[in-house]
């Protein structure tokens, strides 16, 4: 019974169905689950699913969309029992995002946030128009192993270097990391500027943070 | 609301037919095959020599009686191109003698594996209503050319072909093979998979062969493209609206003599027209006129309710670069807008001389826009965007709604990967691959994916006693084998 119900988690995530995915979390709980089960081999894998076929080109942004919220909407459902069983999701690192200051675009911003945090991150997400003052204030306030930095304007691109800048001269590098993200964005840019990485997607950013907290 | 494209208006549609009717009457139409000129003048047209004049009456009897609509089917029997349905359908182009080597670029003198792999290829490209006799196939004896291209196309696809026949009587044995495959001849009338191009040749004249094929094929019973080719400035008056009034005049002889025949046989308002080009006196496929005249050809055809066809998606371009794409793309639109209602000449470069697998994957995409923007812009919501910015709430989230993901495979096109919308470093990462070489990349994955769709044993083995007895009967003895014949497929032969 337990691996059909895996089953069907992976299913609701893979079709992005987030009331399905809400209902099999309540199921599993009522069956006396062990909610962080639930999470690591059923939604999950579904989650990985979605990743790995956009990655190829089969499944497209709204369906990664649709699945990241059906996993988070799951693990809201666990999470109360998960507190009551002192046992946590292992946090695979805090993320600090935000889309960096002049530029309002939120699209991929929002992408990569929903990824990073349906994938196991902890993310604090400070929206758009963010002042570079402010990412290293939440960094410091989270304790963030990664700030991520996004811009879709190439003139707005600049204010990452200013980003990376200001997490230096308040001497929080090289410990926290910097990811820089959107469509102007180059490999180049990433190294010019100094940012330990960039990503063409939502789901490459996942694999990059991955490698910058080494998980 | 579906786009539409119409270059004449009425009254001037009605001068076009009224000339063509004059030109049938005066100088009248050379008729060189005595079957077709017989069954003319029985119905009451002049023939003196090789020259009929045609009477309306006899034009207008065979408009009555030809139909307005039909299908092609698959091999299962299903219609699957619709002639006269409204819905606009593409095929690779027929007939070329070259292929363009995808690694050296030489358009070489073109086999039967080429054949095979276009039919393979074509055949994984949902763009493609239906296949035709795409190349030539120079390792097999010219006698029996037309029937062994027919033949491979059969063993490899399960849609429906656009073919032809290219000697007189050269029909014949391509109907009994369609036969075998149909199941019988009742079968094949009922449910045609392949229409034949009959080629009137300009100006106004029915060749032996085509005279001959029209009344051959309409007596089977089995689907008629009448295919006139005005060439603007050289076989036809040079202005377009003259080539149009040629192209009526010729189509409305071809219609008279095939449904003097057998009435109520299917006929199709097809054609091949092009401008002269005045600096090379080359017959440019891709060149605007051309276009237009397929658009205003098949909008006389359809003012009389016929079903239409017409020759674009090709391109002059030796291989497939930025002159390929932009008159092939040109074509595509201009024949979908003009409502046209199958449109032939994919893949093809060099003035319908070389097909081209590779052309043949980019030119799909072209196709998949076409029929995008044929679609039209529709309404598949109840509000057309109230309901949606109430659910993506102020900051805007449509990417994460529901109806999102339920409606973008139908708004949007996805195109295949031949077309690139990566990042400049996506691209560079990618190893700064252009189209033609995408297209290549994209060639070999859909071999490698192509199953064919075997039909039963006991067809197959039909197939190719046919093929054998035609071989022989040409004077070629028996061959040693059969090339282009899948490794499944019993040979026979004794």
């Amino acid at each position: 019974m337990t691996s059909e119900l895996f089953a069907a988690m992976r299913q609701s995530i893979v079709e992005g169905d987030a009331d399905r995915a809400e209902e099999l979390a309540a199921r599993a709980l009522g069956e006396g689950m062990d909610p962080l089960a639930a999470i690591d081999e059923g939604y999950v894998p579904g989650l990985r699913h979605v990743g790995d076929h956009f990655a190829i080109g089969e499944m497209f942004l709204p369906e990664m969309m649709l699945a990241a919220r059906a996993m988070k909407r799951a693990v809201a459902v666990l999470e109360p029992e998960m507190a009551r069983r002192a046992s946590r999701r292992r946090v695979l690192g805090r993320v600090v995002l935000g889309t960096v200051h002049g530029d309002i675009h939120e699209i991929g911003k929002n992408l990569v946030g929903m990824m990073l945090s349906a994938s196991g991150f902890e993310v604090h997400d400070l929206g758009v128009d963010v002042p570079f003052e402010r990412f290293v204030e939440k960094a410091r306030e989270v304790d963030a192993d990664i700030v991520g930095v996004s811009a879709l304007l190439t003139t707005t691109m600049v204010g990452q270097r200013s980003v990376v800048e200001a997490l230096r001269d308040a001497g929080l590098r090289p410990r926290v990391k910097v990811m820089v993200g959107g469509a102007p964005v180059t490999r180049g840019w990433a190294e010019e500027i100094g940012a330990d990485g960039y990503s063409e997607d939502a789901v490459g950013a996942v694999n990059l943070a991955r490698q910058l907290v080494g998980a | 609301m579906r786009p539409n494209l119409e270059l004449l208006d009425g009254r001037l549609v009605e001068r076009v037919l009224g000339e063509a009717f004059e030109l049938l009457l005066d100088p009248g139409v050379r008729v060189q095959a005595p079957e077709a000129a017989d069954l003319l003048a029985a119905a009451g047209a002049e023939v003196r020599g090789e020259v009929a004049r045609i009477p309306g009456s006899v034009v207008r009897a065979a408009l009555e009686s030809a139909p307005r609509a039909f299908a092609l089917h698959d091999r299962s029997g299903e219609p699957a191109v619709r002639y006269g349905a409204g819905v606009v359908q593409f095929d690779p182009g027929s007939c070329g003698v070259h292929v363009l080597d995808p690694e050296t670029l030489e358009h070489r003198s073109s086999r039967s594996a080429d054949l095979v792999r276009l039919v393979q290829v074509a055949e994984m490209l949902p763009e493609y209503a239906a296949q035709s006799t795409a190349v030539i196939c120079s390792d097999v004896p010219a006698a029996i050319g037309d029937l062994y291209r027919l033949f491979l196309v059969l063993l490899h696809s399960a849609r429906p072909v656009v073919t032809g026949a290219f000697t007189a009587g050269g029909s014949r044995a391509m109907v009994e093979l369609l036969a075998a495959d149909a199941g019988g001849a009742e079968a094949l009338a009922e449910r045609p998979r392949a229409v034949f191009d009959v080629c009137p040749s300009p100006p106004l004249t029915w060749s032996a062969f085509g005279g001959r094929n029209l009344v051959d094929l309409a007596r089977a019973r089995v689907p008629v493209q009448i295919v006139s080719m005005p060439l603007a400035g050289g076989a036809a008056p040079v202005t377009l609206i003259g080539s149009v009034v040629q192209h009526a005049a010729e189509s409305l002889s071809g219609i008279a003599i095939h449904q003097l025949a057998r009435p109520g046989s299917p006929v199709v308002w097809g054609g091949a027209p092009a401008i002269l080009d005045m600096r090379s006196g080359a017959t440019p496929m891709g060149a605007v006129e051309t276009a237009m005249l397929d658009v205003a050809c098949a909008q006389v055809g359809r003012s009389l309710g016929l079903p239409t066809h017409g020759y674009l998606g090709a391109t002059d371009a030796k291989v497939v670069d930025a002159q390929a794409g932009l008159e092939t793309a040109t074509g595509a639109f201009l024949g979908g807008l003009g409502g046209i209602d199958l449109v032939s000449g994919a893949g093809m470069l060099d003035f319908l001389l070389c097909q081209s697998p590779e052309k043949l994957v980019v030119d799909a995409e072209a196709i998949g826009m076409v029929q995008r923007l044929l679609r039209g812009i529709g309404t598949p919501t109840e509000t057309l965007a109230v309901a949606a910015f109430a659910a993506a709430r102020p900051e805007g989230r449509f990417l994460e709604l529901d109806e999102t993901r339920r409606l973008f495979r139908e708004e949007q096109r996805i195109p295949s990967k031949v077309i690139d919308r990566a990042s400049h470093q996506a691209w560079l990462d990618g190893g700064a691959v252009d189209t033609f070489g995408r297209a290549r990349g994209r060639v070999e994955q859909l071999l490698a994916a192509y199953r064919r769709p075997a039909p039963a044993p006991d067809v197959e083995a039909a197939l190719v006693a046919i093929v054998r007895r035609e071989a022989e009967r040409a004077g070629q003895g028996e061959p040693a084998e059969l090339p282009g014949l899948p490794a499944d497929v019993a040979v026979g032969g004794g």
